[in-house]
């Protein structure tokens, strides 16, 4: 039970940032050329699997209960930032993520920026990939050591976030366009109600509590999660609609 | 190395620090009272978890971002 969770939360917690870092590097790359933005991307690729090496080993070492209150409370923080996002998007409150404008926007300062070679390096090129790359691959390399570690499965974590890696840039290199069709919102909702429940479960677990049915329990609070978050986008869309109604009959008068 | 520690917390904390501060706050007092023997303290994390979350959503909304 816990496997599949870890799989799909994994998964799915990747590719949004994988979709992102994939964005970045495809306006990069498609206005100034392949050459840098790939030595960039290849150059984040080592450093973060340095930073993964390092930090693995560490977390491991950590007392299991310590760990899954301290990984327990991070991944509530960090699931619960996500879920309120996507709450507020899709109750109105807040613009959709758009892959769209972003490659846009990011298509445009390529453009305007200065050329800098050095070293037969276009540096622009190489700087912005390293960096989208790094750091979402940071995220994503925290989420996999979190949950690898603290369900003795870094393997499993790892190959979702594999998973995520070669279905993303399967259907980048197909479209050769931004991924704006993804349902990234729909996602995000999902990996935050994920991630606010295995901290909830973890975190719970790690402060010393029992929880009735054991691992039994995680759906049950997966399923309270959810419900919890529909009906707060219920709430939002509401308040929202009821501002829209104000301030349009204020600029009717 | 400021923009290292900048990354850290919009990564982590993001846009409401009262988040944090709730989560941190619940599991203190969650393991005090797990500790003191009382380990059917289970429902302490979703209730807070409700509570954290439809104060920071409605707030938000209140504010239009």
């Amino acid at each position: 039970m816990r496997d599949v969770f870890l799989f799909i939360a994994g998964f799915l917690a990747c590719s949004v940032e994988m979709v992102e870092a994939l964005t970045i590097v495809l306006a990069v790359g498609v206005t100034r050329g392949w050459r840098s933005t790939v030595i960039g991307v290849g150059v984040a690729t080592v450093a973060l699997a340095a930073v993964i090496a390092a930090l693995g080993p560490a977390l491991t070492a950590i007392p299991i209960d310590a760990l899954r209150a301290v990984v327990g409370g991070l991944l509530l923080i960090f699931g619960l930032q996500w879920l309120r996002k996507a709450i507020l998007r899709a109750g109105g409150a807040k613009a959709m993520h758009d892959e769209d404008a972003i490659y846009n926007e990011e298509v445009l300062a390529a453009r305007a920026a200065r050329s800098e070679v050095h070293a037969g390096l276009d540096w622009y090129s190489f700087t912005v990939a390293f960096k989208g790359v790094f750091l979402e691959g940071l995220e994503v390399a925290f989420i996999v050591v979190t949950f690898g570690s603290n369900q003795h499965n870094v393997a499993l974590a790892a190959l979702s976030a594999v998973a995520a890696l070669v279905v993303v840039l399967a259907v980048g290199l197909l479209v050769h366009a931004p991924l704006s069709r993804v349902p990234e919102n729909t996602m995000k909702f999902a990996v935050g109600a994920m991630l606010t429940t295995f901290g909830i479960f973890w975190g719970g677990e790690g402060a010393g509590v029992a929880w009735p049915g054991n691992d039994a329990a995680i759906p049950a609070v997966l399923v309270f999660v959810i419900g919890l978050s529909v009906a707060l986008v219920a709430v939002v869309r509401r308040r929202h609609a009821a501002t829209s109604q104000v301030s349009g009959g204020m600029a009717v008068r | 190395m400021r923009a290292f520690l900048r990354f850290w917390y919009d990564f982590i904390v993001g846009d409401d620090w009262t988040i944090a501060v709730g989560v941190v706050v619940a599991l203190g007092v969650t393991a005090l009272l797990a500790h003191g023997g009382m380990t059917s303290v289970w429902w302490l994390l979703p209730l807070a978890v409700a509570v954290g979350l439809s104060w920071s959503v409605v707030r938000a909304s209140s504010k239009g971002h």
